[in-house]
C-alpha cells in the first residue's frame, strides 16, 4: 500500500528530507551519556486541594527527587498543581485493552445498580 | 483474528472518534507516521528555542526579557510533552535525540531563518507561533490520545506567545520612524517563510491520503494556510503595516483572501538543509548536548549514591 507519502504541515516525509549530515565525530554514536540510564517516570498532579491526583504525563529523571523537580518545571509552570506524585513507569501495571470486553463483562447486566432502574411515584421527592 | 479484521476494527474506532491509546492495536504505518510526526514536532519546539534565545540577553527591557525567557521555557516544555508522547509508541528518547543531532530527523524549516533585529521576536510570536497554533488547534482532535492531550496542554500556553509577539510589533508600530521601519522589515522577512510552514500545496500531493483517513491530520495544508492568511490579513490593519504581497486581496466570492505564489524553490532548498541557519542550529544543539554531559553524569552518580545510602540505612 502507498502509505504516508503526502507532505503535511509538520510531517516531512523521509524521502524529501535533507541529505543526512555526515559527521564522523557524532558524539552520540555510542549512545554514551544519552540519559539512557535515567528511568521514565509517570507524573500525577493534584490541581487543587480537595481533588484527586491526575495523570499529567511522563519524564526522565535520575531519581525520584529529580523527577519531582522536573515535573514542577515541566507540568506546573502556571500554578497547575499543589501536589505532585511521581512513580517509575515500570511499576505501573495496566489492564489489557484486548481483554476489556471480558474484564468489564460482570458489570454489564446489572442495571439495578443505577438509581434510574427504580420506578417511584412522582410524589416521592429528593430520592 | 486476521489482520484485516484488526484493521477494520481500528478504522471503525477512528471513524467513531474513539481515541487510540498506547496499548491498543494499531497498524504499523500508523505507529510510524505518528512517531515521525510527533518527534519532528518535538524537535521543532526544541530547535525553535534557538532563534529566540538569540535575543534573551539583548531584550530591550527587563520586562521583555522576563517574557521572552518564559516563552522560550514554554517551548522547552512543549518539546518535552511531545517527546514523552512519542515514547508511548515505543520510540526511545535517546534515539530521537540521536536522530536530531545526526541530521536524520527533521524539524520545521522556519527555524532555519535568522533573527536579525528585536522586531523579529515580535514577528516570530505573531506569525510563526500564529501559524503553529493553526496546526496545533487542529491536532487537539488528532486520533492518537497522548498526542491530542499534549496538544491541549500546548494550545493553552500558545496564545500568550502570539499575543506577546503582536504586542511587541504594536509598540514598534507606534514608535519612531526607525522603529516603524524595523517592524515592517521583520514582517517582510517572516511573512513568506511563515506561509511555507504549512507545507506544499495540496495539488502537489497525488498520493494516498492516509493521514486524513486515520484522522492524524484533519485539515489540508491549503485549508490551514488560507485560515492563517485570512486571520493575519485582518490583524495587520491594527499595526498599520503591510504584508509583502501585491496580490493579497479580499475575494468576495470565495469569502477568503487571495494571495500570491510562494517561492517553492526556496522552500525545498531550506527543507533539504540549505537554509541560512541549518548548520548553525544543529551545531548549537549538539554543543548543548556535549556540554551537558558532565551534568548528566553527575546527576546519575548522585542518584546512585543516594540509593546506596538508603540501602545502608535499611540494612
Ligand atoms: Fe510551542
Ligand atoms: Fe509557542
Amino acid at each position: 500500500m502507498n502509505f504516508i507519502r503526502k507532505f503535511y504541515y509538520g510531517d516531512i516525509p523521509d524521502q524529501k528530507g535533507s541529505d543526512e549530515i555526515k559527521d564522523a565525530k557524532n558524539p552520540l554514536a555510542g549512545g554514551r551519556g544519552a540519559g539512557h540510564d535515567w528511568p521514565l517516570w509517570e507524573v500525577f498532579i493534584r490541581s487543587k486541594q480537595g481533588l484527586d491526583h491526575k495523570h499529567a504525563g511522563s519524564l526522565h529523571a535520575a531519581d525520584s527527587q529529580m523527577a519531582i523537580e522536573n515535573a514542577r518545571d515541566v507540568y506546573t509552570r502556571r500554578m497547575e498543581g499543589v501536589s505532585i506524585w511521581v512513580v517509575e513507569s515500570k511499576y505501573i501495571h495496566a489492564s489489557s485493552p484486548d481483554e476489556a470486553a471480558s474484564l468489564y463483562e460482570p458489570a454489564n447486566d446489572k442495571v439495578y445498580r443505577h438509581p434510574t432502574f427504580y420506578d417511584l411515584p412522582d410524589e416521592v421527592n429528593h430520592m | 483474528m486476521p489482520v484485516q479484521d484488526f484493521e477494520q476494527l481500528f478504522q471503525d474506532k477512528i471513524d467513531n472518534e474513539i481515541k487510540i491509546e498506547p496499548k491498543d492495536w494499531m497498524p504499523e504505518a500508523y505507529r510510524k507516521t505518528n512517531i515521525r510526526q510527533i518527534s519532528q514536532h518535538a524537535h521543532s519546539e526544541i530547535v525553535g528555542m534557538l532563534p529566540e534565545g538569540n535575543w534573551i540577553s539583548r531584550a530591550p527591557s527587563l520586562k521583555r526579557k522576563a517574557i521572552l525567557l518564559a516563552k522560550v521555557q514554554d517551548e522547552a516544555g512543549h518539546g518535552l510533552y511531545l517527546y514523552s508522547a512519542a515514547e508511548t509508541l515505543g520510540m526511545p528518547r535517546e534515539e530521537m535525540i540521536n536522530d536530531l543531532h545526526s541530521g536524520k530527523a527533521k524539524y520545521s524549516s522556519i527555524f532555519n531563518y535568522p533573527t536579525l533585529t528585536w522586531a523579529d521576536i515580535g514577528a516570530i510570536g505573531w506569525l510563526v507561533d500564529g501559524a503553529a497554533i493553526m496546526n496545533q488547534v487542529m491536532l487537539t482532535r488528532t486520533s492518537y490520545g497522548p498526542y491530542a492531550r499534549a496538544m491541549v496542554r500546548i494550545c493553552k500556553e500558545e496564545s500568550f506567545h502570539q499575543r506577546q509577539g503582536f504586542e511587541i510589533l504594536l509598540v514598534l508600530s507606534r514608535g519612531t520612524t526607525a522603529q516603524k521601519a524595523m517592524c515592517q522589515d521583520a514582517i517582510n522577512r517572516w511573512w513568506w517563510p511563515a506561509l511555507m510552514m504549512f507545507g506544499p500545496k495540496d495539488s502537489e500531493s497525488t498520493n494516498s491520503d492516509q493521514s486524513m483517513k486515520w484522522k492524524i491530520k484533519r485539515k489540508t495544508n491549503d485549508e490551514l494556510r488560507q485560515n492563517f492568511v485570512d486571520m493575519i490579513a485582518e490583524q495587520i490593519k491594527t499595526l498599520g503595516m503591510k504584508l509583502p504581497d501585491d496580490q493579497l486581496k479580499w475575494n468576495t466570492e470565495r469569502k477568503h483572501y487571495d494571495f500570491g505564489e510562494i517561492d517553492w524553490d526556496e522552500f525545498w532548498q531550506v527543507v533539504k538543509g540549505n537554509g541560512p541557519c541549518n548548520k548553525q542550529r544543529l551545531e548549537a544543539r549538539r554543543k548543548a548536548w556535549e556540554n551537558g554531559e558532565w551534568v548528566r553524569e553527575a546527576a546519575a552518580a548522585y542518584a546512585r549514591k543516594r540509593a546506596d545510602r538508603q540501602k545502608d540505612k535499611a540494612a
